[in-house]
Formats: C-alpha cells, structure tokens, sequence
C-alpha cells in the first residue's frame, strides 16, 4: 500500500517496529502507534463511509472525540481506531457503513434461561414510556 | 438573535411563553389562524424537555384511568402525518414520522397479564373501539425476530409510532420564522400583567405586549400561571436516555423501552425519577436501563454506548395536561403535557383553533387545574 501522506515521525521515538494488515496489506508501524495512525501511515483512504450517505471519511481529531476513525479491527466493526494501540498481526480494514450486530440464535437459549426472573425492573404496570 | 427594537416590533396579537415542542406547535395553529405570534423563549439556560425526550408517538396505555386523555392522545396520532407532511412542504424537512405500529415488552408473565387488562379496560371505556393485540414471545418474533428468552411477549397498538424530536423542533422553528413568526430568547419572562387591551410581558431584556398570552413553558408554568389568574401545579420527574452506536436496522417498529433511528441510532429509555431539578445521569440508572434493554434484545449486550443524557419531564400530580383558559384574565391560556410530541398534531390543531377562537369541540372541561383542588 502506499505511503501516500506526508507524515514525518519523530527521530525521538525508537520504540521496535511491529507489523499491522492493512486491507491484507503488511505495514510496519512502531509499537505503541494507534491503529488510526497505522491506517494513516499506510494512506487508506477512506477508512471509513458513512452511515447514511456512505461518503468517505479518514481519522480527524486522534484523541476519541470525533469518532471519523472507526474501523473493523479484528473482526470487530466501529473499533475507534486513535484509541486502540496497535499490536503486531492486527488485521485492520476500513469500517464501511453501519456495523452489523451479531445476531442471536436463541434455538437452544430459550430452554435454558426461560425460567430466569427479572429482579432488577422498575417498570410498573402502567408505565407510559413517552416524554 | 433577533433584535426588537421598536414597540410595533414587541406587539404581537400572541405571545406564547416558551420555544420548546408545545410552544412552536400551538404558535403554528396559532400562525395558520392569521394571527401574529411572537415566542418569548427564555434560552439555553431554560430546562429544555423537548432536547430530551424519546421520540415516540405513543397511543397505548395512554388514559387508562382518563377516557378522554386516550381520545385526544388517539387523536393527535390520527392528525400527525398530515402535520408531518405540512411541515415538510413548508421546510424540506423529514421528521422521520413512522407509525406502523409500536410494541410495550413485558419481561414476566404477570407483567404481560396486568397490561393486558388495563388495556381491556380501555376498550370497554372506548365503547370496543380501542385496538391493541397481545403477543407471546413466538408472535413477538414475527415482529422483531431479535426479542430476547426472557421476554414473556408484548402488547401490539397499531396506531403507536415514533420520529425524530430534533429534526421535529428544527422544522417547527424554520416553519415559524417563514411565516413572519418573532422569536425572542433572550431571557426568562418574570413578569405577567394583565392590561387593558392584553398583557404585558417583561423579562431582563424588556417588555412585550400581547392581545393574548398562551403559557407554554413547560416547568416554568409553575411561576407564570397564578399571575393571570391560573394554577400549574407541576412538577419534574426525570427520565434518563441512553444512545449507541449506529447498527444496520434490526428494530423495525418502536418498543416503549428501546427504538432504532433512521440512521441505525440506538436510543434506550427510560428512568422515572423523583430527584428534583437534576436533569444528571447516574451509573446506576444507566446500568439498569442497559440491563434491561440487553434483556429484551440480547444482541445490544456488545453494543456500544455513546452517550447518556437526563431530562426531566413536565407532570402534573396525575399525568395529565393542563388545558385552560383563564376566567380571571381573558386572552390567558395554559398548555402543558409530558407528551408534547405525540400531542404535537393535537397542538397545531384543535388547541391552537381553540385558542384562536375559544370555542373547541374537545373535552378539555376534564383537563383544568380544578381537578387538583377537589
């Protein structure tokens, strides 16, 4: 993958470098790098798409705010990249879209738990659940 | 801000107190009336229901000891899509209304049974006219395939719905100030006089005039309505809200605890909390209400929160609005509710009609103040 951004690292930092996969692509990144700058350094643009409108967006802020750098990182979707250390044989690819949540097969569940209770609830009877 | 520097500019043939969601609405009606409406907002500092509510248009379970709550409630559902369409030809903008029906999860059995009976009361007290369905677990899942094994089943009201309660306020406002409406939000009106020809407004920034007064500020009625000679005896009741991440759609009707945004937004409620004038989150809330959303849908257990925010809704002792002219102060009125939006249709309809013209066909004899004093 090309190393398509003109980002510089400090000749301060001498941390051992490790390998990450970019989109299957090996980049060699230092230890202690975030999986944002990983991305980065490897110039994957986007690194992710919208929700809505699907439009391609890169890391922005590095420190968790903003949310811009989700990605897939180990098979695990909105992963915020800036706040995710990267380790050597991270597979990271680009987020695309809305995350699919691990549907759930309740075939066998259903027996197991149905007798649980619920203590924990406050709802009453009569709950009005609008503002 | 807009700046009112004139008298003619702080005239208004009504002034309604209070920006949020029941304000802009009856201002709305109000406009479409041919009237002039100024809204006297008090601003950011103001407690602000109609940032935080849930979102739903909500029919069922609603008047369960008050029949004709649950016909105006029914009512403004009835009016809503005609409202939502109004509001996007005037601005462009979608609220995002869908009522294809909204299901209330029970998590035991005598949960889903008492449910089940209140809303059979309900049908005798509509005269059979009341439709709702309840579900066990397996009709559930025709619904929502994702409902969780302790889930004991659902009630089903087909009339219920939901939207988007920003992009609602944002339509309502825009509309407004296409039609020549004033807003003013620079600060709390501390100050009702009755006048010869109206009342008389002052807040820190000055003074207004308005033929008529409608009292719409949420909380803030409690201070406003005894000087025109009305009583709002109301008081906060907290709920809090959790927000995920955006999932791919797998919640496809409303449910009264957990809906899913058009944006694949998560938003779980709700807390009912007497705390005061907090509108704060707390660990302990949240965990419950992620708990039992993760008991209803046992796939948000890895789903990521965002955010939490805390409003506090506007009651009255019973939970019912308040609807009332003032017999002291002609020209007088007090709209308040917990449920600004599902009552949003009802707002921009018959109130504001009867406020244009003080006459209505609602019974709205049931919704005054009186009933508290007893």
């Amino acid at each position: 993958m090309p190393n398509a951004l003109p980002f510089k690292r400090l000749t301060t930092n001498s941390t051992e470098w490790i390998t990450v996969y970019i989109e299957g692509q090996p980049v060699k990144i230092r230890q202690g790098d975030s999986a944002a700058a990983a991305v980065l350094v490897a110039g994957l643009q986007p690194s992710r798409t919208t929700v809505v409108s699907g439009s391609g967006r890169a890391p922005y802020c590095m420190m968790g705010v903003c949310f811009e750098c989700l990605l897939k990182i180990d098979g695990v979707e909105n992963v915020q990249g800036c706040m995710t250390p990267a380790c050597d044989g991270m597979q990271i690819v680009s987020q695309q879209q809305a995350r699919q949540l691990n549907r759930t097969d309740f075939s066998d569940s259903d027996l197991s738990s149905a007798n649980l209770s619920n203590k924990n609830l406050t709802d009453k009877k009569n709950e009005d659940p609008s503002v | 801000m807009t700046q009112f520097s004139t008298d003619s500019q702080r005239r208004a043939d009504v002034c309604v107190l209070g920006g949020g969601i029941v304000g802009l609405a009856v201002a709305l009606g109000l406009q479409r009336n041919g009237l002039s409406v100024t809204i006297l907002d008090e601003g950011d500092s103001a407690l602000r229901a109609s940032r935080g509510n849930f979102g739903l248009v909500w029919v069922q379970g609603k008047g369960d000891t008050l029949p004709e709550y649950a016909a105006i409630s029914r009512l403004s559902a009835q009016l809503w899509a005609n409202h939502a369409q109004q509001l996007k030809d005037a601005t462009g903008i979608d609220v995002q209304l869908q009522q294809r029906g909204g299901l209330f999860l029970c998590l035991s059995e005598p949960e889903l049974r008492e449910r089940q009976a209140m809303l059979t009361r309900m049908r005798v007290a509509a005269g059979g006219d009341y439709p709702f369905e309840t579900l066990d677990l397996q009709q559930l899942r025709e619904f929502i395939p994702e409902a969780g094994p302790e889930v004991a089943g659902a009630t089903w009201g087909p009339e219920d719905g939901h939207l988007n309660p920003l992009l609602y306020l944002r339509a309502m406002t825009e509309h407004f100030l296409q039609r020549g409406g004033k807003i003013d939000n620079s600060g709390k009106i501390s100050r009702i006089e009755p006048t010869d020809s109206g009342f008389t407004l002052t807040s820190d920034a000055g003074q207004w005039h308005g033929d008529q007064v409608v009292l719409a500020a949420g909380l803030g009625n409690r201070d406003l309505a005894p000087q025109v000679g009305l009583s709002a005896p109301l008081v906060p009741n907290r709920g809090q809200v959790l927000i995920c991440e955006r999932v791919k759609p797998f919640l496809n009707y409303p449910t009264g605890h957990v809906r899913q945004t058009n944006e694949g937004t998560l938003q779980l409620g709700d807390s009912k909390e007497d705390v005061g004038f907090d509108p704060g989150t707390t660990t302990d809330v949240i965990a419950k209400i992620a708990h039992r959303a993760s008991q209803m849908f046992p796939l948000l257990r890895d789903v990521r929160l965002i955010r939490a925010w805390g409003a506090l809704r506007v009651m009255t002792p019973d939970g019912y609005p308040l609807y009332e002219a003032s017999k002291q102060y002609p020209g007088a009125y007090l709209v308040t509710c917990h449920s600004g939006v599902t009552l949003g249709a009802l707002h921009e309809g018959p109130i504001a009609d009867w406020i244009a013209s003080d006459r209505t066909e609602l019974p709205l004899e049931v919704f005054n103040a009186k009933r508290f004093t007893l």
